[in-house]
């Protein structure tokens, strides 16, 4: 159905059609695909390389600058490049690796190599966010740097790394849609050629949702889990309303003590000053 | 009384916009075995800075520092690591791991030296029930107050049994009944295990409550060193001379109401 000879209500009703999702599901499954493998990918390369960063830096753990220097500009360059453009560079790359220049897998190393760099950055700001004081107790404690690495920058900046990978992710979901007219299949492959090329304007739609609940979806998710973290960790208050309910639960247990009571607020107080 | 911590002609710069900052200018110190022995001096007369070149946190331009015996500056990396081992350090602000429960901030110097699980349990409550902390021990850090998070800094300072502490403004973040607290805890592990304990500080009543002896810092040399009742009594150098006036007047204008330490 296109908007060309139909009214907008019924292309919109159009796209939850049963036809409209029969033929856009198959590539709904790819997109996951190539969602899931380039984010394995970008975590691994992108926290390796932002580790080594934020080691190599001059006021680093073991600095080595020349290292440090030209990895950071080799990054800079490869940010540096639209992602259209990376996906045309990655195609003799491709090549060489899966004898073929086309397909999922194909655009899965142009969407690597476009989010690698970026992740990897991410990845060395908030590995330097943690507290110099944290460092030297851990080094005054005879720890190795790779105990500092492993056992206290990680897990201390662990919920900003989180955030971070929040948003690698969904650039890798919008880079996968862009991959899809190059051949990679999925919901930009089914954009272009139903929305775009047929005029299938309901299908358009379909594949919309399908990217806006998947980015919400990693979003809601990322957003979640980091929160969830910094409440455990006390370094973030719960919300307003929940906490009062833990309160009156906590004094309804013990309404005759009010020194308890007391002693609960003013904990609140501190929790949320933090 | 053995000699425990020798620093001898320690100097130390920094350098800042390609200028050299003197911050240590040949600093001579001695400590003996189980002594708590307070150092004093304003804020920005290199006090940190010393603690810091006795495990080595910063690197001495020149000078030599012993520890038990042990030359500090010449040692590998992996020497170093051990020494440190047996080098407690506590600090103004904590410091804690806020990742991690106080259990798991107490066992970690352990968790890396490769202790067995059950040893690892057994020495962190010994350590937590020592500081007062076994109510709290599946607690995070951002939960406790001030004193109570000092309180998880020195029992994970001292899980490793080390015969140094390195105190620098421990209390200085405190409130004074708590700053009393953690004096006493100090007091009370430096008698029960005779470790020494180096505090550098500059509250002049941190120093009167815990130390017998001390010495002052001044531009980044020691200008004063002694009994502490001494220095009070009869200061010969400016911070000294500064520092028992303020605390002399102090303690007139707290007679009235019978407060201060
Ligand atoms: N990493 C550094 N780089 C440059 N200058 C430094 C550094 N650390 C300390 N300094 C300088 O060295 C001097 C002494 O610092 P230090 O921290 O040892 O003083 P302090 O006596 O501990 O003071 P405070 O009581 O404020 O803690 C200061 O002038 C400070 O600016
Ligand atoms: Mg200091």
């Amino acid at each position: 159905m296109s908007l060309l000879n139909e009214p907008f209500w019924k292309v919109f009703i159009s796209s939850f059609s049963k036809e409209v999702w029969d033929s856009i599901l198959p590539s709904v499954s790819d997109t996951l695909y190539m969602t899931l493998v380039a984010s394995v990918i970008t975590l691994i390369f992108g926290v390796i390389l932002g580790i080594v960063l934020t080691v190599t830096n001059p006021t680093g753990l073991a600095p080595v600058k020349p290292l440090y220097t030209s990895m950071g500009g080799f990054i800079n360059v490869l940010r540096s490049l639209p992602q259209m453009i990376m996906i045309i560079l990655m195609i003799p790359v491709s090549r060489l690796i899966f004898g073929k220049s086309y397909g999922t897998n194909a655009c899965i190393i142009a969407i690597a190599a476009s989010c690698i760099p970026m992740y990897a950055r991410m990845v060395e700001s908030s590995l330097l966010e943690i507290e110099k004081g944290k460092i030297d107790a851990a080094k005054a404690l005879g720890s190795t740097n790779f105990q500092i690495i492993t056992k206290v920058i990680i897990p201390e900046t662990f919920p900003s790394l989180i955030r971070g990978f929040t948003v690698a992710v969904i650039s890798v979901i919008s880079m996968t849609a862009l991959a899809g007219s190059f051949g990679a299949g999925g919901i930009g492959d089914i954009a272009v050629r139903f929305g775009y090329q047929r005029f299938q304007h309901d299908v358009l739609f379909a594949t919309v949702y399908v990217l806006v609940i998947l980015v919400q979806g990693i979003q809601l998710i990322g957003d979640r889990v980091s929160r969830h973290i910094l409440i455990k960790r006390h370094l973030l208050s719960a919300g307003a309303r929940k906490r009062r309910k833990h309160y009156e639960k906590k004094s309804d247990k013990d309404t005759s003590n009010s020194n308890i009571s007391a002693g609960v607020s003013s904990n609140a107080g501190r929790v949320l000053t933090n | 009384m053995a000699e425990f911590v020798t620093i001898k002609n320690l100097h130390k710069n920094f350098i800042k916009d390609s200028v050299p900052i003197k911050v240590l200018n040949g600093v001579n110190l001695t400590v003996n075995k189980g002594e708590i022995f307070g150092v004093i001096g304003f804020s920005g007369a290199g006090k940190s800075t010393l603690a810091r070149c006795i495990n080595r946190l910063e690197t001495p331009d020149s000078g030599e520092i012993y520890v038990d015996g042990t030359e500090i500056l010449s040692l590998s990396d992996k020497e170093l690591r051990k020494k440190r081992k047996k080098i407690g350090m506590v600090f103004q602000n904590f410091n804690l791991f806020e990742s991690k429960t106080v259990y798991q901030n107490i066992a970690y110097p352990l968790v890396i030296d490769g202790y067995k699980k059950s040893e690892i349990r057994k020495k962190v409550l010994e350590a937590a029930e020592m500081v007062g902390l076994s109510d709290k021990l599946s607690e995070y850090p951002g939960g406790l107050s001030g004193g109570q998070k000092q309180r998880v800094g020195i029992a994970r300072a001292l899980v490793g049994d080390p015969e140094l502490l390195l105190s620098d403004e421990s209390t200085s973040a405190l409130d004074p009944q708590t700053t009393i607290q953690i004096l006493d805890l100090l007091k009370e592990i430096n008698k029960k295990t005779n470790i020494t304990i180096l505090m550098i500080t500059h509250e002049l009543d941190a120093i009167k409550y815990t130390c017998r002896k001390m010495a002052v810092l001044e531009n980044g040399e020691i200008t004063e060193e002694g009994l502490v009742e001494d220095i009070f009594r009869n200061p010969t150098s400016r911070t000294g001379a500064l520092f028992a006036k303020v605390f002399n007047e102090m303690q007139h204008a707290e007679l009235g109401d019978g407060a201060g330490i």
